[in-house]
């Protein structure tokens, strides 16, 4: 148990590219702390780099107060989980985990005693004296973790250590993972590019891309207030939806049409150096028919009439995807974040995606009538993805005049 | 070969024998064709292989001396008792077994050294692993010869360096020991690339977990590479304890089997090609044939005791 702080933290390869830029961050005692951003965003480097699996460039590692950037894996008293499992192929289940606890000579009658004990809360007894070979994949990730909670480390590190489960399996790991965390109480740090296991998983989330930290807090913090743009669109499934916009006078211009401007982001834009072309991000859920939606309620919003492309009934909810006709927002942040979903995880360019009531009769092909809460707009800059409307941390909403 | 290694794989499950008669009509085209396509590489095969085997053992079975051919008789396993009880028969297969198990055990280390230091080499990795080959590229013969000139006294350098007085090949237990040395210098590259193949089946995670683990460098490389790699470490040395039994060119050049340092090889070719002796010649051949065949056959016994598949049955606690 020990709390871990990164200060400055760089990674610099002899070829002279940067994979982690002056990296700060404080992880509590006890903490679960996940580290999340698309692949090459450097946080499998700076997992390592607290492992010792690669050496620091420069910066201090600090676990427990202690400087460790010199130290060997072995000696930082960490335990770490790969995504391949990393299991002994020529050893048992038994012996996979009692490996560490040999290496630190631990009495043969211990060693039994807590591995027996590791084996009971995965429920693995029963494969003790199994070959890795022999397990299934759920298997093989509950005896990397035996491997490592077996030693009771300082932390754990975890490098997408649910990847290769198939869906359903993966989800009942998360609820296992979490469950074990909370159990056992000890400093998790945890790397995934899922924003789903993310913002299910963690205490924090440190959101990651090109080597930087681009925003750390709370799941919902990063949901409902997002700093920029990339983090906007990366938490969150399906992800917000974005549309280009223009400021102008007490008006803001959108393809949907011309939403009305609050006091407090008519501030947020006043500023010299404001743009007068933003994008606006809003959440799917930020949607509802219009019909559904009470008098006192409908003042606070915008309601818009558009064509609906296609209906997806979830049962509690409906994803309506509304086509919208004009140009798209544009912006470096938007192009990563199409780059990390292969396209696919992000709203087809010309459409918006909705998530109405269960009760909306809204039909395929037919127009839609819904309203859209402006209390929950953000607006970017699309120059360098900041989030304008954010103040102190907080996301100022865009009051109906 | 793909219908032959898969009726094998099958053969477990098959247990079955309904399973076999059940095949439909399509398989048994497809079974017929791999047939049909093998049968021409089989056949090749038989002629230049089965033949000379079954000829050489029917002339093991005959005293039959080309200075005297018209003594050729059918003597059944005569030839085997004379060469079984003879001395140089033995005497060459001791030496013959000191230089396979010293040469070979000496290179696996050398050549897990230097796979080792080929595998980790990031900055001229083609260079460094070519010129680690180069040995292995030279023709054994010329390689022989310049060790021979090399050991020569007055003019070889090694000679003058390291025994200025003697001739070194000259002597039994310096000979053999240089022959050794030739045969190491020459065949480790193999061995370490043989070695290579295998150090790359050691997933990167698996070393980077044991380091976690608390384990030192050595201790990976016992525990976690050795264990992992044992597949390909057990086939570079059944390769090379083959080839070096049938250890031949470096004996010829260096000490022409002078001073008892001749390998069962060497006796054989001077039976059958020097003494014409087709019979006596043919039998030592056979021999070495069969012992080849038992060296293999340990060897792929301790395969099946380390095949992947056999492991969970005698792995169990």
């Amino acid at each position: 148990m020990a709390d871990i702080v990164l200060d400055k933290v760089t990674k610099k390869y002899p070829d002279g590219t940067t994979a982690v830029h002056e990296i700060d961050l404080e992880i509590a005692d006890g903490e679960f702390i996940i580290l999340v951003g698309p692949s090459g965003c450097g946080k499998s480097t700076t997992l390592n780099m607290i492992a010792g699996l690669e050496d620091i460039s420069s910066g201090e590692l600090r676990i427990a107060g202690e400087r460790v950037n010199d130290k060997a894996p072995k000696d930082r008293d960490i335990a770490m989980v790969f995504q391949s499992y990393a299991l002994y192929p020529n050893m048992t289940v038994g012996e996979n985990m009692a490996f560490p606890l040999k290496l630190a000579k631990m009495p043969k009658a211990e060693i039994d005693k807590k591995v027996a004990e590791a084996a009971k809360v995965l429920e693995l007894t029963e494969y003790l004296n199994r070959k890795p070979a022999n397990l299934s994949g759920g298997q093989r990730q509950r005896v990397a973790m035996g491997r490592a909670i077996v030693r009771s480390p300082k932390a754990f590190l975890m490098d997408e250590p649910l990847s290769n489960l198939d869906a359903k399996l993966r989800v009942q790991m998360r609820t296992q993972v979490s469950r074990l965390q909370k159990q056992l109480n000890t400093t998790t740090v945890y790397v995934t590019h899922d924003q789903t296991e993310a913002m299910t998983l963690g205490d924090r989330v440190v959101v990651m891309r090109g080597g930087y930290i681009q925003q750390v807090g709370d799941p919902q913090t990063l949901y409902d207030n997002p700093h920029n743009l990339f983090v906007a669109g990366f938490i969150g499934s399906p992800s917000m939806n974005f549309l280009p916009a223009t400021v102008e006078e007490s008006k803001l211009r959108t393809p949907l049409g011309d939403l009305p401007l609050g006091d407090r982001v008519r501030r947020a834009l006043s500023g010299a150096d404001a743009p007068r072309q933003v994008i606006l991000g809003i959440r799917p859920e930020h949607f509802e028919d219009a019909r559904l939606i009470e008098e006192h309620q409908r003042a606070k919003g915008f309601e818009f009439t558009a064509p609906v492309d296609l209906v997806e009934s979830m049962g509690s909810d409906k994803y309506v995807y509304l086509t919208v006709e004009g140009e798209h927002a544009v912006a470096a942040d938007l192009e990563d974040l199409a780059a990390d979903a292969g396209g696919a995880d992000l709203p087809p360019q010309d459409n918006l995606v909705t998530r109405l009531s269960a009760e909306s009769r809204v039909r395929d092909g037919a127009d839609a009538r819904v309203w859209m809460n402006l209390d929950k707009i953000h607006l970017f800059d699309p120059r360098d993805g900041h989030n304008l409307t954010l103040h102190e941390g907080q996301a100022a909403g865009v009051n109906a005049a | 070969m793909t219908v032959v290694s898969r009726q094998k794989a099958a053969s477990p499950e098959a247990a079955v024998p309904s399973r076999r008669a059940g095949l439909s009509e399509g398989k048994k085209q497809e079974r017929r064709l791999g047939w049909l396509l093998c049968a021409p590489a089989a056949l090749v095969m038989v002629a230049v292989t089965a033949y000379p085997i079954l000829y050489s053992i029917w002339l093991s079975l005959q005293r039959y001396d080309l200075k005297f051919p018209e003594n050729r008789e059918f003597i059944g396993l005569a030839n085997y008792a004379t060469v079984l009880t003879n001395n140089y028969w033995w005497t060459a297969f001791g030496v013959t077994m000191l230089i396979t198990v010293i040469s070979v055990a000496v290179e696996l280390v050398l050549g897990m050294g230097l796979a080792l230091i080929m595998h980790r080499t990031i900055i001229g990795r083609g260079l460094v692993r070519t010129s680690a080959l180069i040995p292995y590229g030279i023709v054994t013969v010329v390689a022989a010869f310049s060790w021979r000139y090399a050991w020569t006294p007055g003019t070889g350098y090694l000679a003058n360096l390291f025994s200025p007085e003697g001739a070194p090949l000259t002597e039994r237990a310096s000979a053999l020991a240089i022959i050794i040395f030739a045969e190491i210098w020459k065949t480790t590259p193999f061995m370490a690339l043989l070695l290579m193949a295998g150090l790359a089946l050691v997933p990167d995670d698996l070393l980077k977990a044991a380091s976690m683990d608390g384990a030192s460098w050595w201790q990976r490389f016992t525990k976690v590479m050795l264990p992992v790699m044992k597949p390909a470490i057990l086939v570079a040395l059944l390769f090379r304890t083959l080839d070096a039994f049938r250890i031949f060119d470096n004996i010829y050049v260096l000490s022409a089997g002078a001073n008892e340092t001749s390998s069962v090889s060497m006796i054989a070719y001077n039976n059958l090609m020097k003494g014409l002796n087709l019979g006596i010649g043919s039998t030592m051949s056979v021999l070495i044939f069969l012992t080849v065949a038992i060296i293999a056959f340990i060897f792929v016994k301790l395969f099946g005791t380390a095949a992947p598949g056999s492991d969970d049955v005698d792995g169990r606690r």
